[in-house]
C-alpha cells in the first residue's frame, strides 16, 4: 500500500466506511470532485438503504472505471449509450433502482440522443453529469459544454462558437422536455474561506449536491426520470492549481451554468 | 398451435421467438425488417404470452441494440431486427456484447447494398455477420434459415445458443425469407429455463456484485478475458456447427449455397439428379461456426464446387478454406435483389461437370 493509499484509508475511516463503497481507492486525480461525487452517490444510496437493488451503468469517460469503487451490480456501457442501457435494464427489471455517472462528452456529445430521449420517455433511471467543460479522460479536448475562448488541445486559440457553435446547457435543455421529473444544476467544488483563525473551505456546495443526489433517487422511485448536473473541475487539462481551478468552477462556469432546481415535478424538494 | 398457418417470414419469426418465450423486444423500424416489430407489438398484451414483458420502439439502431444489451445484462431473453443498414450500425453494440458476454439475438433480414442499397434480397452482409463486423477479436453465433418453416424454428435455437455460451446470435435472413408466405407448422416447444444467477445483474443482494464489462486496462487481464473468449469461440466451432447436406454422398459435383438461393439450388439438384448427374447441396445453417469438416469431407468424391450466392463472392472464401486445395470451387452470383434462375445455374453446373469430364 503506498503512502497516499493508507492516507485515503485512514481518512476514509474518519468518515465512516460506507457500504456502497469498496475498499479500493479511486484513480481520480487529486482534487478532482470525481472523488466527491463517488463519496456522495454511495452515501444517498447507504441512507435510502437501496444498495441491494442498486446498479451502475459506467459511461466512457473518467468514470468508466467507477465498478472497481461502487459496492453495487455494474455495466459498463458504450461510449454515450449508457442511458440506452439503463433504459433495457430498467425496462426488464423494474423493481432496480439503476444510474449512470456520465461526463460532459459522453453525455452531451455522442451520446446526447440516448439522454435526451430516456429524459422524453420519463425513463426512471438518475443521471449524474459531470460538467467539467472539457474531454477528461483522453486529454483535454473541446467538449460541448466548453466555454467560449477556452483553450483545450482542440481549441488551442481559444473556443471560438461562431465555428463550433456554443456551449450547450444541459439542464435547461432536459428541464423543456415534458418526460424529465427533476433537473438539478449543482456544484460539487469547495469554496475557500478567509476566517479569522485563517484559510477556511466552505462545503455548501457538496451538501446541496448531497441532498440533489439523494432527491434523484427518491424522483426515480417515484417512476420519474432525474438528472443532476453537477460542476466540476478539471485542473490537470484546464493547466491550473487545484484550488484555483476549484474558484473557476464557482467564479466562472456558474455564469454560463447557473446552479439551481431547473425542474421539480414531483416537488420533492418541498417534501 | 400444431396446426398448419400460412404466413410471412417475418411474422413466423415473431411467433417462433414468442414461442420461445421472449421478455422483450427493442424495435427500430427498417424495410424489410419491419413486419417483425409489427407482429410482436400487435401480440404485446396476449395473455397467450406472458413472458412477453417488454415492448419498445428506440429512436435509433444505436438505441435499440444497446437497449437489449441492458435487458440481456439483466439475464432476460431479448432481442432486435433490423436489415443490413442497419446491422452496420449494430456494430459497436455487438463488439461490446460480445466483450460483455451477453446473450441476445439481433436478426439481419438482409437486404442490397452497400450504403442505401435497395429493399431487395442481397447475401452481402455474409463476411459482416461471420468475420466479426465490429473492432476486435470476437464471433457471432449467425444461423441462416431458408424457409418461413425455419424462421419459425431458429429462434429457440438461437435463444439456447446465447444462454448457452453467453454470446450474441445473429439470425441472418434476407428480404426473401422475411417477406416469402409458406405454410408451416409451429414446432411444440419446451422452452428452456437459463440460469443466469451467476452473472446477471439484479443488484447484490446476499452475494457478491456482478459487473458485466469489456474493459480492462491492465494488459494481462484483459489478455486472459479475450484468450477466454477464444477458447469458448473454438468450443462452439466443435459443438455446435450445422448444416444441410443433400444427395451429397456420392456427389462428384456440390453446389454450396445458404439462405433463399439454396432454395433454387435444391430444385437445380433434383432436376439434374433425374437426368443422371451425381450433384448435390450443401447447404450451412450456422454461417459461423461454417462446417469446414463437412467441406473437407465432401472433396472425398466432390472434385468440383459452384458456389451460388447473392453477392459478388462472400461465402465461396469459407468454402474454399474447407476444400484447402483438393477441388475446383467457381462461384456464381447475383446482385441488386436479382435471382439466379434455375436455368442459369443448371448451365453453370453443366459446364462445371462438362470440364470435370474433360479434365
Amino acid at each position: 500500500m503506498t503512502e497516499q493509499e493508507s492516507g485515503l484509508r485512514e481518512y476514509r475511516k474518519k468518515l465512516g466506511r460506507l457500504e456502497a463503497l469498496t475498499e479500493t481507492p479511486t484513480h481520480y486525480c487529486q482534487g478532482c470532485e470525481h472523488g466527491e461525487l463517488t463519496r456522495l452517490i454511495a452515501s444517498a444510496i447507504e441512507n435510502l438503504g437501496i444498495r441491494e437493488r442498486t446498479v451502475m451503468i459506467n459511461s466512457v469517460g473518467c468514470s468508466a472505471l467507477a465498478n472497481a469503487y461502487f459496492n453495487v451490480d455494474h455495466v459498463v456501457s458504450p461510449h454515450g449509450r449508457a442511458p440506452a442501457i439503463a433504459t433495457g435494464l430498467k425496462r426488464v427489471r423494474p423493481e432496480l433502482v439503476v444510474y449512470t455517472i456520465q461526463g460532459d462528452g459522453d453525455a452531451l456529445a455522442i451520446g446526447l440522443s440516448e439522454v435526451m430521449y430516456a429524459a422524453i420517455r420519463g425513463q426512471p433511471i438518475s443521471i449524474f453529469l459531470v460538467n467539467n467543460a472539457i474531454y477528461g479522460m483522453t486529454g483535454g479536448q473541446m467538449a460541448p459544454t466548453t466555454l467560449q475562448g477556452q483553450i483545450t488541445t482542440t481549441t488551442p486559440y481559444g473556443r471560438d462558437v461562431e465555428v463550433t457553435g456554443g456551449p450547450i446547457d444541459a439542464s435547461r435543455l432536459l428541464s423543456a422536455i415534458d418526460g424529465s421529473g427533476y433537473v438539478k444544476r449543482v456544484s460539487l467544488a469547495v469554496t475557500e474561506l478567509e476566517t479569522a483563525r485563517g484559510k477556511s473551505y466552505s462545503i455548501k456546495n457538496i451538501l446541496e449536491a448531497k441532498q440533489a443526489i439523494e432527491n434523484a433517487f427518491k424522483v426515480q422511485m417515484m417512476g420519474g426520470f432525474s438528472f443532476v448536473e453537477c460542476l466540476s473541475s478539471c485542473w490537470v487539462n484546464w493547466k491550473l492549481p487545484i484550488m484555483e481551478a476549484k474558484r473557476f468552477v464557482n467564479d466562472q462556469l456558474v455564469k454560463q451554468y447557473p446552479l439551481g432546481t431547473y425542474k421539480d415535478k414531483f416537488g420533492i424538494e418541498k417534501k | 398451435m400444431t396446426e398448419r398457418v400460412y404466413m410471412k417470414g417475418n411474422e413466423a419469426l415473431a411467433y417462433g421467438a414468442l414461442k420461445a418465450r421472449l421478455n422483450a423486444y427493442f424495435a427500430y423500424p427498417i424495410t424489410p425488417s419491419s413486419e417483425i416489430p409489427e407482429t410482436l407489438a400487435k401480440e404485446f398484451g396476449n395473455e397467450e404470452y406472458p413472458d412477453f414483458k417488454v415492448f419498445l420502439q428506440s429512436a435509433s439502431e444505436l438505441e435499440a441494440i444497446n437497449m437489449v444489451m441492458g435487458a440481456a445484462s439483466g439475464g432476460l431473453r431479448a432481442m432486435t431486427a433490423t436489415s443490413s443498414p442497419g446491422f452496420s450500425l449494430k456494430q459497436e453494440g455487438l463488439s461490446y456484447a460480445a466483450g460483455m458476454e451477453l446473450p441476445l439475438l439481433v436478426v439481419n433480414i438482409t437486404r442490397g447494398g452497400p450504403g442505401l442499397g435497395n429493399v431487395a434480397p442481397e447475401q452481402s452482409d455474409y463476411f459482416q455477420m461471420t468475420k466479426g463486423g465490429g473492432h476486435g477479436s470476437y464471433r457471432l453465433i449467425v444461423l441462416a434459415p431458408n424457409s418461413v418453416q425455419e424462421m419459425a424454428s431458429l429462434p429457440k435455437i438461437a435463444f439456447d445458443l446465447a444462454f448457452k455460451y453467453r454470446n450474441p446470435v445473429c439470425i441472418a435472413g434476407d428480404a426473401f425469407t422475411g417477406q416469402l408466405k409458406e405454410d408451416i407448422v409451429f414446432p411444440s416447444i419446451e422452452a428452456t429455463e437459463y440460469d443466469v444467477s451467476s452473472w446477471a445483474v439484479t443488484g447484490a443482494k446476499g452475494r457478491e456484485r456482478h459487473v458485466i464489462s469489456s474493459f480492462n486496462l491492465d494488459p494481462e487481464v484483459h489478455a486472459k478475458h479475450v484468450t477466454s473468449l477464444d477458447q469458448k469461440y473454438k468450443s462452439i466451432e466443435r459443438n455446435e456447427v450445422r448444416y444441410e447436406s443433400y444427395l451429397t454422398d456420392d456427389a462428384e459435383i456440390v453446389i454450396a449455397s445458404f439462405g433463399i438461393s439454396s432454395r433454387i439450388c435444391k430444385s437445380v439438384v433434383n432436376k439434374l439428379r433425374q437426368k443422371g448427374s451425381r450433384i448435390g447441396l450443401f447447404r450451412p445453417i450456422t454461417l459461423w461456426p461454417f462446417p469446414y469438416d463437412e467441406v473437407r469431407r465432401l472433396t472425398e468424391h466432390a472434385k468440383r464446387f459452384l458456389v451460388v450466392e447473392l453477392n459478388t463472392g462472400q461465402m465461396v472464401e469459407d468454402v474454399r478454406l474447407g476444400v484447402e486445395g483438393r477441388a475446383r470451387v467457381e462461384f456464381f452470383g447475383k446482385v441488386g435483389g436479382l435471382l439466379p434462375t434455375e436455368r442459369e445455374i443448371e448451365e453453370e453446373s453443366r459446364s462445371l461437370m462438362e470440364e470435370a469430364i474433360t479434365a
